[in-house]
């Protein structure tokens, strides 16, 4: 009742001499074109494809603040500057001296073990006041997970300053800026050279293309 | 002896899960692609952990190139009358300001099509006096951004009249190769126009183990 004829057109009835037998067609397609056709789509598709949404990294800049007061004081303990030039980074602690003793070189793999030995050095020294107690209380309330939380007030007189020269390229600097977030620096700022320290800079890179 | 008998197989392989394979591919590589528009301007952006995702929103993005040259380019979220009115209202004050001479029917284009600026004030005249389909051979010299004249300044400051109570982004996106002036050109006639929060536009990058902000990433999450 419920089965299907599977049998093949001989095998039930018999048909008559002059009866043609219908030619079984193979189902079987040839894929091959149409694979031929999916990976050429395929080819397209992955050389025109853009992966990667880009990112976008804010930056804010301070305004040109002409009273006095309200200005960001710096202590010279704690600010590291790091000057720009066209491939190297260099860096001094505090002021740079006059015979420019402290202007140190270094690249910019090396520079980020600059910055986190400078903000330890910062934290060792931090004097611990009431009101920097207010702030850790209420780093510790916003960001309740983070172990270092002490660290929020220790690390405030830690400033880095960045100058890149005319010479430096626009990846350099993102580069030095994208270091700060790295290294979970929260105060530094982007200034342009001086006079002094762009001969500084170029001197040393002349000296060391001249060896 | 008797001889082993090894049976004729046939040389033609099955292809179908080839075949399934293959469109499965395309098809994931169709629904993710996501065109790039098409751009006189070249420009490979560096790289940086941010993971602020690039959002489609009203935004005024700067971009400039390895030698330097500087492009103002007015985007619009949506392309509501209202939005075009401010882009309108846009090209009008400068034309007006400067003397650039505009049509209105340019103006009018500027607002409806996603044109770059890329010119200073003196060719902006003739920038849109050549037909769109042939604008790509247009030699383009940049906005002059250098702090005697900051062309830029005026640029940012009528978008900023144009979007007045809506809120407007500003984008800057710069090539890996640009020299530093360029950008500080670009920082300068935000100063100018009293504009001191702004996104780069980068690549994204993961963040180096054992530094603070990857501790910190490892907390938050």
């Amino acid at each position: 009742m419920a089965d299907i004829d599977v049998s093949g057109g001989d095998s039930g009835h018999k048909k008559g001499p002059g009866v043609k037998k219908a030619k079984k067609l193979s189902t079987r397609v040839d894929m091959t074109p149409m694979v031929d056709l999916g990976f050429l789509l395929i080819t397209f598709f992955i050389f025109t494809t853009t992966m990667s949404t880009p990112s976008t990294m804010a930056l804010m800049m301070p305004k040109d603040d002409i009273n006095k007061e309200d200005q960001t004081e710096v202590k010279e303990s704690g600010a590291l500057t790091i000057l720009l030039g066209k491939g190297n980074v260099y860096y001094y602690e505090g002021q740079l001296d006059a015979a420019g003793a402290n202007f140190k070189s270094s690249n910019f793999k090396d520079i980020r073990q600059v910055i986190i030995d400078k903000r330890k050095q910062v934290i060792a020294a931090h004097y611990h006041t009431p009101a920097c107690e207010e702030i850790q209380n209420k780093w510790k309330e916003n960001h309740p997970r983070d172990p270092n939380w002490k660290d929020a007030c220790k690390d405030k007189d830690f400033v880095v300053v960045i100058k890149p020269n005319s010479d430096a390229s626009y990846k350099n600097t993102i580069d030095m800026l994208d270091e700060m977030t790295i290294n979970g620096v929260k105060r530094f700022a982007m200034i342009d050279i001086t006079e002094d320290e762009n001969k500084l800079v170029q001197l040393t890179e002349q000296s060391a293309s001249n060896k | 002896m008797p001889s082993v008998k090894i049976p004729r197989k046939s040389t033609a392989t099955d292809m179908t899960p080839f075949v399934d394979v293959a469109f499965l591919i395309l098809a994931f590589f169709m629904l993710a692609t996501k065109f790039k528009p098409p751009s006189p301007i070249q420009i490979t952006t560096p790289k940086s952990v941010s993971s602020d995702k690039l959002k489609q929103q009203d935004a005024v993005v700067i971009e400039f190139d390895s030698t330097g040259r500087v492009f103002f380019t007015l985007q619009t979220e949506k392309m509501q009358e209202d939005d075009l009115n401010r882009k309108r209202q846009l090209l009008a004050n400068v034309s007006k300001d400067r003397n650039l001479g505009l049509s209105g029917a340019q103006i009018d284009e500027f607002a409806k099509m996603p044109i770059t600026i890329g010119s200073p004030f003196n060719e902006v005249k003739s920038f849109f006096d050549v037909p769109i389909d042939r604008r790509g051979t247009f030699a383009l010299k940049g906005i002059p951004v250098d702090s005697a004249d900051n062309q830029l300044t005026t640029w940012i400051t009528n978008a900023k009249i144009a979007f007045a109570g809506k809120k407007l982004n500003y984008m800057i996106k710069g090539d890996n190769n640009a020299k530093y002036p360029s950008f500080k050109g670009v920082i300068e006639a935000m100063r100018r126009s009293d504009e001191y929060k702004y996104q780069l536009i980068t690549d994204p990058e993961g963040v180096p183990p054992g530094t603070a902000e990857y501790t910190r990433r490892q907390i938050e999450n």
